[in-house]
């Protein structure tokens, strides 16, 4: 039988904000357990939630960028569950009337056509803390920091019917909110976490199949390594005549499996009801117009940008645009170098490769933006040749030294002075008689090749600092002249 | 209206209070009374009415994003019945 | 004169304390004496706390001698349980929370402290607010100063009691569907519950957060005024507190009235009143008139079913509420939990008493898979129908007025068995809540020796009018100046 797989998406984005959703304690990561759960974080008896504006605005900017409907009344309400990493026995979600309607995004699939991901919903709530079961005498332990941390859960359709087109959709929505900077984006920290509902059905029939829920994913390689893994062992199951049970599983990367992840799953029964501690949210017109004014550059926009105001082609845009970090940090050594096609380059093969030998991302790239910028500035100008610049950037790799610094350190400027190129060439053309000779004597056609032989030499001779288009230019004029 | 004993074990349970099986047929006794009470108001049509959540018709006001609180875990521990290394305990969680 | 204090009015001692007449300190003491002389047969106080209630007159003396301060510098005064109060035990009348001493103040506790105000200690109370006579308390039901065989009403039954018998100058309570004005009737005195919204609720433990509202306990309309300024006004950590000018409740007492509108609402002067309240009521109204208001009847057709739509909406915010009672970071924890159920069941099933385990889980029935449409959201409609009740009455009169309970304070254990008939003593009281309206009981003409409660009810945020007006009718009669004896 021919199966047909069915995805859809549900991720927790958490905001950047300073201060929680419902109060004044601190966002921070990394911080020694319970010292920034405050009263309200805790759910101490008599405490009360108020909204932080910036998580509203947040939100805004999200459903612009996807352009959704923002909801002009959005209400929150209690999902009322008892657990011990939720300090009230209830989150505060939205259910009936959440912040975000319904929404688009488009991904790029393999064969290059687009495809329309419906977003279903984004709608904000508070982060649950941290359970953590080393042992403390056979007991669980409970950080409450990360309790009340802002969250938008975007929910997709089930519009996927891959697991690459699953993660070229879990790549845009990340893309998006980095790029707005609402969310660091940040998979180790749970900073963006994908659940992902999967379920298969034959192809042409039209009822949806049975779903599991595929939650602990923490890169985009396992969300495609476990959805891959899930359907799998979902046909193999229909296919043995067994039924999908509907749950929820666990993917465990170090086996690459999924499981489920209790046995016996328990029917929850949420009772939802609005918070009577919280009141309507309304959204003005006005406040969602000078909210979107704050909107940065979406990756669309700047692609376009960068082919039109720098002249690059549709691939570079495209490349450096993919994430908000490396486009600005190829503004940065544009808006200083000059040079961009230059720059792209620069930024493209030679930032990038050493960014991957060294399995590091640009955010940890030991080298600056605005130090690398001097760098390409120095190729741009004539100071040294592409060839030096290399040797100048592992050296910059290594330490804190700017590129200026090290070509005086290490003499390496190139050598642009017309008498002393002269002097060399000279040297070079009375050295080799007998390769002037057959130069001579060459068809011209075969010339422009023989030519490498001599550059090579003036270049060894001045230890690769001669401006190879003047030696080249010199080159050339002198074995003809003779 | 009267519950049937499942249904009040799953009431307790929903809301995590043990009950003891003796107990149970005097607690469904008493639940259905207040539900007698309650279902009064079936008799109020009711139709079309917009359901009041709330008794101030008032938007929710924002607050600036800016961290007021300040590390305070061992005053807020200090009334804690178990704790650990700056950790609530509760008896092991299994997942 | 010092034998006397007990009796004097906030004014009155606000002067005295100005005058040097006596100190804070002499006052406070006065107090704490009293409370260790009548409460043992009281049950009105859970927790004293002379250390820092001395403390807090000593620095209310410096206050007033730098002349500094307000009218209530100086005042000593007693705090529902419900309330969070730093350093002092705060246990909701609950096991449950019988070892948590607060780490921080209810908005309430900290303005009052700012005023001046000493705080003698906390009163007893029904278990998290819930319960019409006190009875619930997991510390025993607390005594009616006039007939010790009798319910002071609830659930601020220990504020009420302990104002009653003069065991404090003031004391503060909160309203959830009457708790502040069924006892405040049942014990002889003025109790407010303001508009919802006008006092901060942070702090409070709450019961039900659409409903809950805290106000004064007093003996005079007058006292209710000058403890009610202190105490409302707009909190930023209460994100359903209003933010709008507090009125000049004190300076405004004396304000005309001639010519108010005031409707007898119909059905509160029904079948289940009882008789001699009836006439408590009509000898009330009779008196009312000599102030130049026009009296007229009014009705809220809808008014019975007030109490069924709160047995819905109560309970179900209070499952929710409660459910932070966990035995995780505060409060109660069973012993040796086998696992994560049996912790948090053991712990709750201990922790809480009868009442509250059934409210929890009628709530949680209401709000459940399948009951919500026919519960939760029928009573959120039952509730828009009572409150445009009152917006049809309100339109044309200016204040509402009727008992403020059925009948007198009724024998300990009269009603402790039958949580519907218990329920039901409720009924002139709870539908203001669900609106979310102003009213006070005041003291009307006593009933076969009892005290009998009229309650008055605003539109919203009109305080200052139902003070004046029960001011006014307490400078023409003397219903207020009763007092049990033995006291």
């Amino acid at each position: 039988m021919q199966w047909e797989t069915v995805i859809g998406l549900e991720i927790h984005t958490q905001l950047t904000t300073k201060s929680k959703i419902f109060s004044g304690a601190s966002t921070a990561f990394g911080a020694e357990p319970n010292t920034q759960a405050c009263l309200v974080d805790l759910g101490f008896p008599g405490v009360l939630p108020v909204l932080n504006e910036a998580v509203v605005k947040k939100a805004i900017l999200f459903g612009t960028a996807v352009e959704a409907e923002i909801a002009r009344r959005a209400v929150f309400a209690r999902k009322n569950y008892f657990y011990p990493d939720l300090p009230k026995g209830y989150q505060i979600s939205q259910l009936e009337l959440p912040i975000v309607g319904p929404g688009h995004v488009d991904i790029t699939l393999e064969n290059g056509d687009n495809k329309r991901i419906g977003v279903t919903r984004a709608h904000l709530e508070e982060d649950a803390g941290k359970s953590l079961h080393e042992d403390f005498h056979g007991m669980t332990g409970i950080d409450l920091n990360r309790a009340g941390t802002p969250l938008l859960e975007i929910v997709s359709e089930p519009d996927m019917s891959s697991a690459k087109e699953a993660l070229a959709y879990a790549k845009k929505i990340h893309q998006i909110v980095v790029y707005l900077g609402i969310c660091d984006g940040n998979m180790q920290e749970g900073s963006f976490r994908v659940d992902a509902n999967v379920s298969v059905r034959p192809v042409g029939q039209k009822e949806l199949g049975t779903r599991a829920e595929l939650k602990n994913i923490n890169s985009f390689r396992f969300l495609e390594k476990a959805i891959n893994f899930e359907v799998e062992r979902q046909i193999d199951i229909l296919e043995a005549g067994g039924r999908v049970v509907q749950e929820t599983r666990l993917y465990d990367a170090a086996r690459d499996e999924t499981r489920s992840m209790r046995s016996k799953e328990e029917a929850n029964d949420y009772r939802y009801f609005p918070d009577p501690d919280l009141l309507p949210l309304i959204i003005e017109e006005d406040f969602i117009a000078e909210t979107v004014q704050e909107m940065p550059e979406l990756p669309a926009a700047r692609r376009a940008r960068f082919e039109e105001q720098y002249g690059l082609s549709a691939y570079d845009a495209d490349v450096l645009t993919a994430t908000r970090e490396q486009a600005d940090y190829y503004e940065t050594v544009v808006a200083e170098a000059g040079d961009a096609k230059l720059s792209a380059n620069w930024v493209m093969v030679e930032l990038a490769g050493a960014l991957n030998k060294a399995g590091l991302d640009l955010p940890q790239s030991p080298v600056s933006a605005r130090r690398f910028s001097g760098l390409v500035k120095r190729i741009a100008d004539n100071t040294i040749s592409g060839k030096i610049a290399k040797q100048v950037f592992e050296t910059m790799w290594e330490s804190e030294d700017s590129a200026d610094a090290i070509i005086e350190a290490k003499g390496l400027k190139q050598i642009t002075d017309a008498g002393a190129i002269e002097a060399i060439v000279d040297e070079v053309i009375s050295g080799n008689p007998a390769q002037v000779e057959n130069f001579r004597n060459a068809a011209p056609d075969k010339q422009p090749k023989m030519l490498g032989f001599f550059v090579g030499q003036v270049m060894k001779k001045s230890q690769g600092k001669a401006n190879p288009k003047q030696v080249n230019e010199l080159l050339r004029k002198k074995l003809a002249d003779a | 209206m009267d519950l049937e004993p499942d249904e009040v074990e799953k009431i307790a349970h929903l809301a995590r209070i043990a009950v003891a099986a003796g107990e149970i047929e005097a607690l469904n006794t008493e639940l259905s009374g207040i539900l007698d009470l309650v279902e009064r108001m079936g008799e109020l049509d009711t139709s079309g009415i917009t359901p009041m959540a709330h008794p101030l018709d008032m938007p929710q006001r924002l607050r600036p994003d800016v961290v007021t609180e300040e590390n305070h875990r061992e005053a807020y521990q200090a009334v804690a019945p178990a704790i650990g290394n700056g950790l609530y305990l509760v008896p092991r969680v299994i997942e | 004169m010092m034998s006397d204090l007990h009796l004097m009015s906030i004014a009155g001692l606000s002067a005295g304390l100005r005058a040097g007449d006596f100190t804070s300190v002499e006052l406070t003491r006065h107090f704490l004496q009293r409370i260790q002389q009548f409460d043992g047969e009281l049950n009105a106080v859970l927790t004293l706390a002379e250390e820092q209630a001395l403390e807090q007159a000593k620095a209310a003396d410096e206050r007033i001698r730098a002349g500094d301060g307000g009218p209530l510098t100086g005042i000593p005064l007693l705090h529902k349980d419900i309330f969070c109060t730093q350093g002092v035990r705060t246990t909701c009348g609950s096991r449950m929370l019988d070892n948590f001493i607060s780490p921080y103040d209810a908005t309430v506790v900290s303005r009052l402290k700012d005023a001046g105000v000493v705080m003698l200690g906390k009163t007893n109370m029904d278990e998290f607010a819930m319960g019409s006579s006190n009875e619930t308390s997991f510390y025993g039901p607390v005594k009616n100063p006039w007939d010790r065989e009798r319910v002071p009403g609830g659930s601020s039954g220990g504020s009420a009691a302990a104002v009653a018998a003069r065991l404090a100058v003031a004391a503060t309570g909160t309203d959830t569907g009457g708790s502040i004005r069924q006892p405040a009737a049942l014990c002889g005195i003025t109790g407010l519950k303001p508009t919802y919204g006008r006092v901060s609720r942070y702090g409070m433990i709450a019961f039900a957060s659409s409903l809950d509202q805290a106000g004064p306990m007093t003996r005079s309309a007058e006292d209710a005024a000058h403890l009610l300024g202190a105490m409302a006004g707009f909190d930023e950590r209460d994100s359903t507190s209003v933010d709008r000018p507090v009125d000049d409740y004190a300076g405004q007492l004396n304000q005309p009235l001639k010519g108010l509108k005031i409707g007898m609402v119909k059905e509160f002067f029904g079948e289940g009143l009882n008789p001699g309240m009836n006439a408590s009521m009509q000898t009330a109204i009779d008196t009312l008139k000599t102030l130049g208001v026009e009296m007229r009847e009014v009705s809220l057709p809808n008014s019975h079913y007030s109490v069924p739509a709160y047995y819905v909406v109560a309970p179900a915010e209070c499952s929710s509420n409660l459910s932070r009672f966990d035995g995780v970071r505060f409060g109660h924890r069973c012993e040796n939990p086998q696992d994560l159920e049996d912790l948090y069941k053991r712990s709750r099933a201990e922790g809480f008493g009868p009442e509250v385990k059934r409210r929890i889980m009628i709530g949680a029935y209401a709000l459940s898979a399948g009951y919500y449409d026919a519960y939760y959201l029928k009573a959120q409609q039952v509730r828009q129908v009572i409150a445009d009740d009152f917006r049809q009455a309100f339109a044309e009169v200016d204040i509402l007025l009727g008992p403020a309970s059925p009948e007198t304070a009724f024998r300990l254990g009269e009603k402790s068995d039958d949580p519907v008939s218990m329920y039901l003593s409720d009924i002139y009281t709870i539908a203001v809540n669900l609106a979310g309206l102003p009213a006070l009981s005041m003291p009307a003409p006593m009933v076969d020796e009892l005290p009998a409660g009229l309650q008055l009810i605003g539109n919203y945020f009109e305080e200052g009018r139902l003070l004046a007006l029960a001011h006014q009718l307490q400078q023409i009669s003397d219903w207020h100046r009763q007092m049990p004896s033995g006291y």
